[in-house]
């Protein structure tokens, strides 16, 4: 459903009036998030800082290296965010992270804006074309596969947590090359919890609350995904433990992250890749969850950070990449709806932003200049010391 | 097939006035781009069901298009031929399933990285189309009212954020029989400036007594069509096969009749109400939605002069499938997070009537139901300022109209 609206809304909208030109929202949205970053987070321009960046080259240490991406699955917009009136609902990106951080006001996605097949694309470099809603695997190799097979990492230094069903596929693509058996273990709390708890269960509802993306529909599961009691053998959680933490949570990120943490600790892997939800319940059109959504997201960007600080196999030697997968609709745009959607293909849309943050990142840095969300895993290749041959992204050059 | 094999017997299915229109045009259509004629047609096909003001704009955009040159048809349409569609598109029934077409068409574009293209083609028509065909002057100012807060006692943070800006704030308003008021301010306009769907009042939830010359649309009214509807969606939920493209496909072609809505009062009004909730997101379980969405489809079509929205409470977040099910009784509501909905659904109402004709004489104001906050937008009051005048309801909507 993420696109059915785009025709007739661009095409048949002609009583109401236009967004200016895209150029312009472009340049207006990376202004005014250096701006509001640079006032409330005391962080600098990015050219006065155009030295090699301070990484740790050296093989022992790249062997150490790890990195952690964090994705959003429903972009937040300026508004509720880094603009002066949102700021309030990003106390701890903004406060505690950004100063820390090497922070890129300007990362632009190209490709198709749906959740599922964007997040393929950032996890190969190549804008994938795939059915959102499908569950299929990327055409392209991705990251972990590159990450795993160039430098013969074992499966369990590479996973993968994701919110919904049909990111169950994202792990490995069906490349010949690559593909089966080279991928990441790819973990679905919510159906996790979902089979711990025998089936619905109105204890975890508020834990398991569907795609929002497309509600209607959920696609069957497949591929290597992690099983019920691989609970006990990988996260060293007995069933009983899982469902009792469980019901200390209040939302799906929630138990993703607490995942997530569970697998530092008992498998510490080397690439983990964190896929969050909450923030696109903004398609039911209820501002106050969408806004509860973002508010929650921060929270928990800050607690990852801090549990890297506190796991001595991640402290000192980790890389963390924030980035939602794209933006949503801005309220100029008449063929869509505001925050609700993604569908315009406007700049607020196809515009965001990456925070970076750890081991070989400038801290309170900003750059403006464009990169793009394929670039994402040619920048992990130069960081861990692989290559991403069918990427069509480049190195940013600030973070390698 | 491609529009230049157009002909008129291609459309006997269509209803009487879309297929005259359609007849009547047809040199026209067979001049346009396949990539653009479809999105056309899906208009086309619904004449008999449209709006006044959807007519007559279509009448314009039809006989604009119909004047055109050669030289200004390449000028309108060149970035449509640049697009190129595949042969499956080409062969579908576009003009009896236009809607289908539109859908897939979509998904073509973005997945042969051609919407930024379309896009810009699109945007590019609608300016050369506006330009081209200005709209009437109106009768009376346009006036937009939103009603927030239904439910809540007390509130102590900001509200009407985005609006304030814009327009003067007033912390005491007396809000005695404030509903009323409006609702009888409303029925004045409508009375003086009588119009066919020009005078609209669309509730979150039941609607409060009000005259018969106002259009209503509520929630809680539509309560049964609602389940109707929920009820066809879990049924094709469990079908093998079916993917989200395809439930839109079939939600898209129910009629009234499908829901129950068995004896049409308003065939117009109808259908307006089934796309709604066939069209929209969340307004299936979200009252908040549903009144953002309805007021913004009845200003994008129906161009009101004067559109109140009440914002009702609406039930708390459950999981989809919860929401989606049928027959729940008295669900749980979340009051305050209405407000916030309801906060932001009111500015979009704003903005949505600022895309209008004559906005820059149009009027608006935003209440917090029952409560001294309010707020107005007028072309004679100033911006960014606040009032401490104790004036009623009725004489807020008169100062906004002054």
């Amino acid at each position: 459903m993420f696109d059915s609206l785009t025709c007739e809304a661009a095409a048949r909208d002609g009583a109401m009036r236009r967004a200016s030109a895209p150029g312009d929202a472009v340049a207006r949205l990376v202004r005014s998030r250096r701006e509001f970053l640079r006032a409330a987070a005391g962080v600098a321009a990015g050219t006065a800082f155009l030295g090699p960046s301070p990484l740790v080259r050296a093989e022992p240490a790249r062997r150490k290296r790890k990195v952690i991406v964090i994705t959003f699955g429903g972009g937040a917009r300026d508004q509720e965010t880094f603009s002066p009136e949102g700021q309030e609902n990003i106390p701890h990106l903004l406060g505690e992270l950004a100063p820390q951080s090497s922070f890129f006001t300007h990362v632009s996605n190209q490709g198709i804006l749906g959740h599922y097949v964007a997040t393929a694309s950032l996890a190969t470099g190549v804008y994938e074309t795939l059915n959102n809603f499908a569950a299929v695997p990327p055409d392209h190799p991705t990251v972990f596969e590159y990450f795993r097979k160039d430098l013969k990492r074992p499966s369990s230094d590479a996973w993968v947590v994701a919110p919904s069903n049909g990111f169950n596929r994202i792990g490995e693509s069906d490349c010949r090359s690559y593909g089966q058996g080279l991928g990441a273990r790819v973990v679905l709390p919510k159906h996790l919890l979902s089979a711990a708890a025998s089936g619905p269960d109105t204890d975890y509802a508020h834990l398991l609350r569907d795609n929002y993306e497309s509600p209607l529909y959920t696609p069957q599961l497949g591929g290597g995904e992690f099983e019920l009691q691989q609970l006990e053998t990988i996260l060293k959680l007995s069933v009983d433990d899982f469902k009792a933490h469980a019901m200390t949570l209040s939302s799906p990120d929630e138990l993703s992250v607490y995942i997530a943490r569970r697998l530092m600790q008992e498998e510490s892997p080397s690439l983990l890749w964190i896929t969050m939800h909450d923030i696109d319940v903004a398609h039911s059109g209820a501002y106050s969850l969408y806004i509860e959504g973002i508010q929650r997201t921060d929270r928990l960007c800050a607690e990852l950070w801090k549990a890297v600080q506190g796991e001595p196999e991640y402290a000192g030697n980790t890389t963390m990449l924030i980035l939602p997968d794209f933006g949503r609709d801005s309220d100029e745009d008449a063929g869509g709806n505001g925050f609700q959607h993604h569908r315009t293909g406007d700049a607020a849309s196809r515009t965001t932003w990456m925070m970076a943050l750890g081991a070989g990142v400038r801290q309170g840095v900003v750059y403006n200049q464009q990169v793009q969300s394929i670039d994402l895993v040619p920048t992990i290749g130069a960081m861990l010391g692989f290559s991403p041959t069918e990427s069509q992204g480049r190195a940013i050059p600030e973070l390698v | 097939m491609l529009p230049s094999n157009l002909q008129a017997d291609r459309f006997d299915a269509y209803p009487p006035l879309a297929k005259q229109l359609a007849v009547a045009n047809l040199a026209m259509l067979q001049r346009l781009p396949l990539c653009f004629l479809p999105g056309l047609l899906r208009e086309l096909i619904e004449y008999d069901y449209k709006f006044p003001a959807e007519r007559k704009a279509m009448n314009r955009e039809l006989a604009s298009l119909a004047s055109l040159t050669p030289a200004q048809m390449d000028d309108w349409f060149g970035g449509f031929f640049r697009v190129s569609l595949s042969p499956a598109l080409e062969q579908s029934d576009w003009v009896n399933r236009p809607e289908q077409f539109v859908e897939q068409e979509s998904a073509w574009l973005w997945s042969t990285h051609q919407v930024d293209a379309f896009r810009a083609a699109a945007t590019k028509y609608g300016d050369r189309l506006q330009a081209a065909t200005p709209a009437e002057p109106l009768a009376v100012r346009r006036l937009g009212i939103a009603v927030i807060g239904q439910g809540v006692d007390s509130w102590d943070r900001p509200l009407f954020r985005n609006l304030r800006a814009h327009g003067t704030y007033f912390e005491h308003v007396k809000p005695e029989r404030g509903l009323d008021l409006l609702l009888a301010a409303m029925e004045t306009r409508a009375r003086s400036h009588p119009a066919p769907y020009g005078h609209w009042y669309v509730d979150g939830g039941q609607p409060a007594g009000h005259s018969p010359v106002l259009t209503c649309v509520s929630y809680a009214e539509l309560e049964p069509v609602r389940n109707a509807l929920l009820k066809f969606m879990q049924n094709e939920i469990g079908r093998p096969g079916m993917g989200p493209e395809e439930l839109r496909t079939d939600l898209a072609e129910l009629l009234p009749a499908n829901l129950g809505m068995d004896k049409p009062a308003d065939p117009v009004l109808d259908r307006f109400q089934v796309k709604i909730f066939t069209e929209g997101s969340g307004t299936q379980i979200f009252s908040t939605t549903f009144a953002q969405w309805a007021a913004r489809e009845a200003l994008r079509r129906a161009q009101p002069l004067t559109l109140l929205v009440r914002f009702a409470p609406r039930q708390r977040q459950k999981p989809m499938n919860e929401l989606l099910s049928v027959g729940r009784v008295n669900p749980a509501l979340d009051p305050a997070g209405s407000l916030v909905d309801a906060d932001m659904g009111a500015y979009y109402h704003w903005i949505n009537q600022q895309r209008l004709a004559g906005s820059e004489q149009s009027a608006f104001v935003a209440w917090f139901e029952g409560h001294s906050q309010a707020l107005v937008v007028a072309p004679t009051l100033p911006r960014g300022t606040r009032s401490s005048s104790a004036i009623d309801m009725g004489e807020v909507v008169a100062l906004a109209l002054s």
